[in-house]
């Protein structure tokens, strides 16, 4: 178990309760009611902790090395699963990967950034930051789902889309901005999921959607607390205050309705029940599928169009109200 | 009642913007370092006498560089509102009244209508003296109005990007403005207008990756920075030294992202043809 700087109490309970377990596989000594108290102690120490996060520890929770990723959720959700690959145009792109699933008898697209699970795979997938090649997979599977009315759900978690030579030789504004057009009309549903980090462009690149959720225990931000903190802070070392200053978990999302909704996590995050986790997720998408395969396509796409046209906080200035505060 | 103050402060100011270009007697250029007076300058459309090097130049200029003489502001009664009470180093609400300022305008972005050879048009053009012309919620406010506006009356749209990328002091609504200009210009689409996108220097960010990159026509001034990544972290990202003329908009041409390259000269000659071919009226 890998436990992060906020859950070291409960490290030093698990310790206790390994020792407690030795003991009583050892000697004759019956330990059965300590365990059950230090067990209930670990419980009450959890929810403590979890009913109370920061925007930086939910920022690490996201991160945390033992969260599960795109392909985990496909392999719990979808009966089978082919992956497709390649843009048709120039490569394979490892950190967004999509295909064709069932999800119990209804054929859909998924598309998701992939991160490695281990020290080369994490090369591999490149961190999960796609090139222009991913954006342009992600949307070659999306028109392909739109011919044959599939509906698409794509799974964000990136910490950005990659910042490359190479990438901008191919166009990744390109690509993202294309995604974003395309998706505002694409004629069949589509579900996004902030599964880990959504951090800016290369997270909004597949995350155009009719409904837009976020596990409990992720971010959504134009850009990284790190980032944030060495261009407005001039350092590295703000990124708590960076973190609370952007305003970016799913309850502030929830609360300036930026997105549609979110996915409670089990108690501990994602990666403390991962099976759990897989089996909400479904839940949820096949009921909001559901739903919006009640309405046309073109409903759809007005109103999809329309819940971002009303995104955005501004004043109202009028002439009238300036001159009466003139002569006050 | 700071709050009313700075509202009163950009409608008078509005009425005054000052130019985003040189003032006085002397410009040296920034890249030759020649000296040239600001009357030749003017004459020269804001470029180097000397070597042709595009002044960044402000929303304003473009409108006298573009429109047969009048044109009619929209939209100037947006403001932005501090909705994640952001404060870094400085508060965001600080950084927009300084903004206003110095600035005398209202937002990074400025949308007119006017004609130009006596043709429609409507141009959105953005100022990067406004927060370095990051994209917050008034900037896509408009250009979804400029957008609305555009199928109303039927006319084209043409917007000059010039921007940092978004507005960090407005988080997720800054990103959601990528969301929301490109779903507004797929509706433009549509609606069977032209687009033209015109990039200066610079133009980076969430910019790039929305409505920048989404023209019917992108094109660009010469060597101006047009990218997703800053230069900056790119460098740090790979450690390496980047090519001589990346992200310029030679680079852009060459790799297939721009339709083609304008001088700042012929710019209004430019748009007037593009407005023909797609003759409307
Ligand atoms: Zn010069």
């Amino acid at each position: 178990m890998v436990f992060l700087e906020f859950e070291k109490p409960l490290e030093t309970l698990y310790e206790q309760l390994e020792k407690l377990q030795q003991v009583g596989e050892e000697g004759d000594i019956d330990v059965a009611d300590m365990v059950r108290t230090l067990e209930n102690k670990i419980r009450t120490k959890r929810k403590e902790i979890y009913s109370n996060l920061t925007g930086w520890q939910k920022v690490q929770l996201s991160r945390h090395p033992e969260r599960p990723y795109t392909f985990y959720y496909i392999r719990q959700m979808c009966s089978k699963f082919v992956e497709l690959h390649g843009d048709r145009c120039f490569k394979d792109d490892k950190a967004i990967v999509g295909g064709l699933g069932r999800l119990d008898g209804q054929t859909v697209v998924i598309i998701g950034q992939q991160k490695g699970v281990n020290t080369k795979m994490r090369q591999y997938r490149n961190f999960g930051m796609a090139n222009p090649e991913g954006y342009r997979k992600a949307l070659r599977l999306m028109k392909l789902a739109e011919r044959f009315d599939f509906p698409v759900v794509t799974l964000i978690d990136t910490p950005g889309a990659f910042p490359g030579i190479e990438a901008e030789e191919r166009g990744q504004a390109e690509a993202i901005a294309r995604n974003l057009f395309e998706m505002a009309q694409l004629r069949v549903p589509i579900v996004s999921v902030v599964i880990g980090e959504g951090a800016s462009g290369g997270a909004i690149g597949i995350g155009l959607g009719d409904r837009v959720f976020m596990l409990e225990n992720t971010w959504y931000s134009v850009i990284s607390p790190e980032s944030c903190s060495s261009i407005l802070w001039r350092s590295w070392d703000y990124k708590e205050q960076a973190a609370e200053a952007l305003k970016l978990t799913a309850d502030h999302m929830m609360d300036f309705g930026l997105i549609d909704g979110i996915i409670k996590e089990p108690l501990g995050g994602a990666h403390a029940a991962p099976e759990e986790m897989a089996k909400l997720l479904k839940r949820h998408l096949k009921k909001t599928i559901g739903e919006l395969q009640e309405l046309t396509p073109e409903a759809r796409i007005e109103a999809r169009i329309a819940k971002y046209a009303q995104m955005g906080e501004y004043e109202r200035v009028s002439p009238e109200a300036t001159v009466e505060n003139d002569n006050s | 009642m700071g709050w009313f103050k700075r509202l009163k402060d950009g409608i008078q100011t509005a009425t005054r913007h000052k130019k985003d270009t040189p003032e006085g007697l002397w410009y040296k250029c920034e890249r030759c370092k020649e000296t040239s007076t600001v009357k030749e300058l003017k004459d020269n459309f804001f470029k180097c006498p000397k070597c042709n090097y595009h002044v960044r130049i402000g929303s304003h200029d473009y409108f006298d560089l573009l429109f047969d003489g009048n044109y009619e502001e929209l939209f100037q009664d947006l403001r932005a509102k501090d909705i994640l009470g952001f404060e870094d180093m400085k508060p965001y609400t600080e950084r927009l009244q300084s903004a206003y300022d110095k600035t005398g305008l209202t937002d990074a972005i400025t949308v007119a209508k006017g004609k130009v050879n006596r043709k429609s048009l409507v141009i959105s053009a953005m100022d990067f003296k406004f927060i370095g012309g990051s994209m917050g919620s008034v900037v896509g406010e408009r250009i979804s109005l400029a957008v609305d506006h555009c199928i109303a009356t039927q006319a084209p749209l043409l917007i000059i990007s010039k921007s940092g990328g978004a507005r960090m002091m407005e988080s997720a609504f800054s990103l959601m403005q990528m969301a929301k200009t490109a779903a507004k210009l797929s509706q433009l689409a549509k609606a069977k207008l032209p687009y033209f996108s015109l990039m200066t220097d610079p133009t980076t960010g969430g910019v790039t990756a929305s409505f920048a990159m989404l023209g019917d026509i992108n094109f660009a001034e010469p060597e101006a920075l047009i990218g997703f990544a800053g230069p900056r972290v790119i460098r740090e990202t790979i450690k390496q030294d980047l090519p001589e003329g990346f992200q310029r908009s030679e680079f852009l041409l060459e790799h297939g992202f721009l339709d083609f390259i304008v001088d700042r000269k012929e710019l209004k000659e430019t748009i007037s043809y593009l407005l023909l071919c797609y003759d409307l009226q």
